[in-house]
């Protein structure tokens, strides 16, 4: 049951002589969180960016509702419906957080200052961030500034959230306040395809976790499966994923 | 004794031309940030379109040729050419200008490739076309970290404008030169004129100084 809010059919995608992306598919429904996990330089940021086209992809098809975005000619129009947290948060650093979360509202979306303002303050208190509306990025930690980044992206009121590592440029003592504002958000229902690396929140909140490797899905399941899976050491479905996880526990 | 009653009878026509200085230095500023601030933006975002090549050459010949070259060219060569006729303070006020507006845009330029990349994308994905992004997050950036090497125009434009005096600007040192023809006393004259340029200089710089205090952002460069 339920819409597919987003179906991704056959990507491909080539830098230079590389092929990065070697047919992706899969779909999402609404209120879905996907979790990408796989070995860096496996074309997991290329596939987000492939999605909201900050990179074009070769071939392939995407439909975001019922639009078919690939090559839609309002890519602005088609950005709007999908925020996108990156993993250095790329802040407006000329801009207090105050203002980061509310200038894509007044020049996006063409509102008043005023009600621009009082969603943005709202969006600031949604991830605890209220306190800091006044700091400009060079003043707020790791985790604080990458809250005011999901809270600029939210103020768009987006169909999809797209999280490119958030945590991964994070001191370990601080993405915890930023998987806490994600975890907030999912139980809300919000559509998320997040790239990362942290398990606990992948089995947590996920409906399914996809490893890729070399340009490709190469396994999927629910977290539970590959929870289960990674504990054992019998062979299973997951024996790359299994792997990899292993790898990166250390 | 008698150099400074030379100087105190000659100060205020020579100090007259502070004003046509001033204005030189000032309608140079403006054009060659006018024209200057597009071509960096149109080198570093349109950098394949066909505004590029004609950019680069435009650039290379304005900053290639001595500024007296280019005066007399223009003064006597490409407006009498197109049929204006402009007084020799417009003609003089245009060289300096466009002179300036090659390198201001390649002062621009540097700035905007300095803002990282990521400031583009995210505001691209936030759904801000190209201009919306340019104007309201790349160029906000991109002109705090400009204005430093900015603020060098000042001094290099107003040590410039001198050259007008070949094409007979009433600026300080055509004025003082008549002076000096007058009262055959060029070595005070000349000083005292030095000493306004150095004045002015002093001046200007600490404006300039205090617009970068001014429109200083915690993380934006120096303190
Ligand atoms: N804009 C680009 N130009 C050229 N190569 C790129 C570009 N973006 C990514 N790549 C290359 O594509 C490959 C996959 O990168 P990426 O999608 O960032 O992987 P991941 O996020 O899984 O670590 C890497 O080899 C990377 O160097
Ligand atoms: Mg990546």
């Amino acid at each position: 049951m339920g819409d597919v809010i987003l179906k991704v059919r056959d990507i491909h995608k080539r830098f230079d002589s590389e092929e990065v992306l070697r047919g992706v598919s899969f779909d999402v429904q609404k209120g879905d969180v996907k979790v990408f996990i796989g070995p860096s330089g496996t074309g997991k940021s290329t596939l987000l960016r492939c999605l909201n086209r900050l990179v074009e992809p070769d071939s392939g098809q995407i439909w975001l509702g019922d639009d078919e975005i690939t090559h839609a000619v309002d890519i602005d129009g088609v950005r709007r419906r999908m925020g996108m947290v990156f993993q250095n948060f790329y802040l407006f650093d000329h801009l207090t957080a105050l203002r980061n979360v509310e200038i894509a509202l007044i020049k996006v979306l063409k509102m008043q200052k005023a009600s621009a303002r009082e969603l943005a303050m709202s969006e600031l208190s949604r991830v605890g961030m209220e306190r800091f509306a006044g700091k400009y990025p060079a003043e707020l930690s790791g985790g604080q500034a990458q809250r005011v980044s999901i809270a600029r992206s939210l103020a768009m009121n987006p169909e999809v959230m797209l999280f490119d590592e958030p945590t991964s440029a994070l001191d370990p003592e601080l993405t915890g306040e930023v998987l806490e504002v994600m975890k907030k958000l999912a139980s809300g229902g919000m559509t998320m395809l997040v790239v990362s690396h942290e398990m606990e929140f992948a089995y947590s909140v996920a409906n399914e976790v996809l490893f890729m490797e070399g340009g490709v899905v190469v396994e999927r399941g629910a977290p539970r499966e590959i929870r289960n899976d990674a504990a054992s050491d019998s062979p299973g479905r997951f024996e790359r994923t299994r792997a990899f996880l292993r790898r990166i526990d250390g | 004794m008698q150099n400074a009653l030379i100087i105190l009878e000659s100060l205020p026509n020579i100090a007259w031309g502070l004003f046509t200085t001033l204005g030189l230095v000032i309608t140079a500023l403006a054009v060659g940030l006018a024209v200057g601030l597009p071509l960096g933006v149109i080198q570093v975002y349109w950098g394949n379109s066909l505004f590029s090549r004609p950019i680069a050459i435009y650039v290379w010949f304005l900053r290639g040729l001595p500024s007296l070259v280019l005066l007399f060219l223009f003064y006597y060569g490409l407006f009498p050419l197109l049929g204006v006729d402009l007084p020799p303070f417009f003609v003089g006020a245009a060289v300096l200008g466009l002179r300036s507006s090659a390198y201001q845009s390649q002062i621009f330029r540097g700035a905007i490739l300095s803002v990282d990349q990521g400031q583009m994308q995210a505001a691209r994905s936030l759904g801000m076309s190209k201009p919306c992004a340019i104007e309201n997050v790349i160029l906000p950036q991109a002109l705090r970290i400009a204005l430093p090497a900015w603020s060098n125009e000042y001094p290099i434009l107003l040590t410039d404008s001198s050259v007008c005096y070949a094409i007979g600007v009433m600026e300080m040192l055509t004025r003082a030169s008549l002076q000096v023809s007058r009262t055959r006393a060029p070595v005070p004259l000349y000083l005292a004129t030095a000493v306004i340029f150095i004045i002015m200089n002093y001046i200007g710089m600490r404006i300039l100084r205090s617009a970068e205090r001014r429109f200083h952002i915690p993380g934006f460069g120096g303190s």
